[in-house]
């Protein structure tokens, strides 16, 4: 593909531009079939970005991801990838690396997963790989949903979203993935804006290029299941950042945690995100409820990085 | 020649090291280990070994085990695992998936009786509800059986014209810890027989997704791509025993091991060690003059229908005996032989020695005196042995 060609499939990477440094060949190409405004689709483009001319091979288990690659023969992914089963992602991975080492191959292997495939059906595999340091890049896109079989609630669902399986919105809140991954102590776990591109880039280039099991989480919005509009997905992952409800922050070995973005905690913008999106009007959700569990989660998010509790952040209700 | 002292768990993994390391000129060799009665002394033995460009995963299950086969193989390397059991029912959906991606993973499995309620003796049903799984299934009989099928596995399913999986089943222990004289091969001999593995679809850097979405028409020359190839590997085993006999000096059982079965009426068929205990009453029953013989199903996937067919031609009574049980059908074995018996032919199944029921020659002798005495078949009996 021409590179300079401006009617390439590869859109503008959130105002950075295309440089000789970036892949030849997109990684998501044309003939996918995601949805509009799909977030998955922006971050695979991140991805793409970051990937440059490393020599990469994807696993990826049952999820919207290996749907988007289309029916054989083709695939519109511009890089080798594996359909996994759908708890099996990092188990594959690990062997299909393991592979690579053994014939001093200098491959980075990376495991392309949803919610469902991370936090539920996949969590004791990725579990394991973690715990025994795989050479893996393990990307979570979370659209907080089982996308693929029509928007079932997963465990990664928020409080109060609306499923086909939650018709009165979800009565738990969701796990905290990074939390468990980090307790792993696995050499590096960040999350990742998709409206913070600069961020998010650095972050799949150091995740791609550190050895060791490395875990990267990222918002993704599904505009099918969130009941949102298609082009306001990044505004809308904006607004969860500025929030403080998606803290972008990242992990070194379990335990050195650094806060990479820091949120105004408005209440408008936390209002807009809920808003924003028709899974949430059901369940009518409390706002004052929410913004006290971004409290304690901030909370402890500055304790562990070791930072004063100070600033524009503060304690809302009791 | 070597003589070791080995049970059937430690025979399995020194082959599997044998072939591993046959390899170690090619993309080498991985497995994917987790822990099960009977099983669990191979794996324990294989994570001993010192494979030359060979690596060991010890994963959290069943499932990941064959997932990690799976990554090393579609990356071109040899791979081994083994199970048994609830372990292979864990396991199957990836069991699965190795056979349709193509992928000739070996595993041993050490045939146990599937649970609740628990019982960790033999019973063939575990592998058996793996036989529509796209993977090549051998029934072995002793220990020396165990290892050099497993050799033989990866030779037979790594060829071209066969790329299929194979299951390499064994009795627990009856064999599986049951200690005999077993030869394992030089690892020259082994390197001579066994060319190293080129996986035509193994994936490298060229941008292509293997496993996605098919289409109906794709997913129905896929699947009939399996059944091509199972339809190819009896020719191929063939080649594999000439090649086998040729570098060990030893030969490799068929596909259905017949005994005294030259001018015998009457045939009793089985898998696994049940057959070495009919093979004891067939030479009693040879002495009082009843012309009797046995058949060993060795091969049941594919199911070898004209060794079945041509074996079975002329005999007028035919038992079959399950280890198994498949409820609302009665025996697996028997449902699936059955066809393959001439017309007009006495055939009856028993099911007999489920978890684990010690199946002794007065067992067999009671079924052959049923078999000779009966005017009719019907379903399958359940023949106690506990």
């Amino acid at each position: 593909m021409d590179q300079n060609c401006n009617t390439c499939h590869e859109p503008m990477l959130g105002g950075m531009s295309q440089t000789s440094a970036d892949r030849s060949e997109a990684l998501l190409r044309a003939g996918n079939t995601n949805c509009g405004g799909c977030g998955m689709s922006i971050g695979l483009q991140f991805l793409s970005h970051a990937i440059a001319d490393t020599p990469v091979q994807m696993v990826i288990p049952a999820c919207c991801g290996i749907v988007t690659a289309g029916p054989y023969p083709y695939s519109a992914y511009g890089a080798p990838v594996v359909a996994a089963t759908f708890a099996s992602a990092a188990a594959v991975a690990s062997g299909l690396t393991a592979g690579a080492r053994l014939n001093g191959e200098a491959t980075r292997v990376i495991c392309w997963a949803g919610d469902g495939g991370t936090y539920d059906i996949g969590m004791a595999t990725l579990s394991a790989a973690a715990e025994r340091g795989e050479d893996i890049l393990y990307i979570c896109y979370d659209n907080e949903i089982y996308g693929n079989t029509g928007g079932q609630r997963s465990s990664s669902t928020p409080y109060g979203a609306t499923t086909t399986t939650t018709p009165l919105g979800k009565d738990v809140e969701k796990k905290d993935i990074l939390g468990i991954m980090a307790a792993h102590r696995v050499p590096y776990a960040a999350t990742i804006s998709l409206a913070h591109p600069e961020d998010a880039v650095r972050k799949l280039r150091h995740g791609l290029h550190a050895k060791g099991f490395r875990f990267l989480h990222m918002l993704a919005p599904c505009p099918t299941g969130w009941k949102s509009e298609p082009a306001e997905g990044i505004a809308l992952v904006r607004k969860a950042v500025q929030s403080g409800l998606y803290p972008v922050y990242e992990i070194f070995g379990g335990r050195d945690l650094s806060i990479d973005i820091e949120p105004d905690f408005s209440r408008d913008a936390l209002a807009q995100y809920f808003e924003g999106q028709g899974r949430f009007k059901a369940a009518d959700v409390d706002l004052d409820h929410v913004q006290r569990a971004i409290a304690d989660n901030w909370l402890e998010l500055r304790r562990r990085g070791k930072r004063p509790v100070t600033g524009k952040f503060e304690r809302v209700g009791g | 020649m070597t003589l070791e002292l080995l049970t059937a768990n430690h025979a399995s993994a020194l082959a599997a090291t044998l072939a591993g390391r046959a390899n170690r000129s090619a993309r080498g060799f991985g497995a994917g280990v987790y822990p099960i009665t009977p099983q669990t002394e191979c794996i324990e033995l294989l994570c001993k070994q010192d494979i030359e460009k060979g690596h060991v995963v010890r994963v959290e299950s069943e499932h990941s085990a064959m997932a990690v086969c799976i990554g090393f193989a579609i990356g071109g390397s040899r791979t081994f695992t083994a199970s048994s059991s609830n372990g292979l029912a864990y396991m199957a959906e990836n069991v699965f998936a190795a056979g349709f991606y193509r992928l000739p993973i070996v595993m041993m499995a050490v045939n146990r009786t599937l649970g609740p309620p628990w019982n960790i003796w033999v019973d063939h049903g575990d592998t058996l509800m793996l036989r529509d799984a796209g993977w090549i299934q051998f029934y072995c009989e002793d220990n020396q059986e165990v290892a050099d099928t497993i050799l033989a596995a990866y030779r037979l399913g790594e060829d071209a014209r066969v790329c299929l999986p194979v299951m390499v089943c064994q009795d627990a222990f009856v064999l599986s810890h049951t200690i005999a004289q077993t030869d394992m091969p030089e690892q020259a001999l082994v390197d001579q027989f066994l060319p190293t593995l080129d996986l035509k679809h193994r994936i490298g850097q060229a941008a292509r997704t293997v496993g996605g979405l098919d289409g109906a028409h794709e997913n129905e020359l896929h699947r009939w791509q399996q059944e091509t190839a199972m339809r190819s590997t009896e020719a191929v085993y063939a080649e594999v025993q000439t090649a086998f006999e040729q570098t060990f000096g030893r030969k490799l059982a068929d596909a259905v091991v017949p005994y005294r079965m030259d001018d015998a009426e009457f045939v009793i068929v089985s898998m696994g060690t049940t057959h070495s205990t009919v093979r004891h009453v067939i030479d009693a029953a040879r002495e009082r003059g009843v012309k009797v013989g046995a058949l060993r199903v060795r091969l049941f996937r594919p199911l070898p229908v004209a060794a079945l067919e041509t074996w079975l031609q002329g005999r007028t009574r035919i038992a079959i005996l399950d280890r198994d049980l498949c409820p609302g059908l009665g025996g697996i074995l028997w449902s699936e032989v059955r066809p393959f018996a001439p017309q007009g032919s006495l055939v009856q199944g028993y099911v007999m020695g489920l978890g684990g029921g010690d199946i002794r020659p007065l067992n067999i002798e009671k079924v052959l005196a049923d078999l000779l005495a009966r005017d009719k078949a019907e379903r399958p009996l359940l023949m106690e042995v506990g």
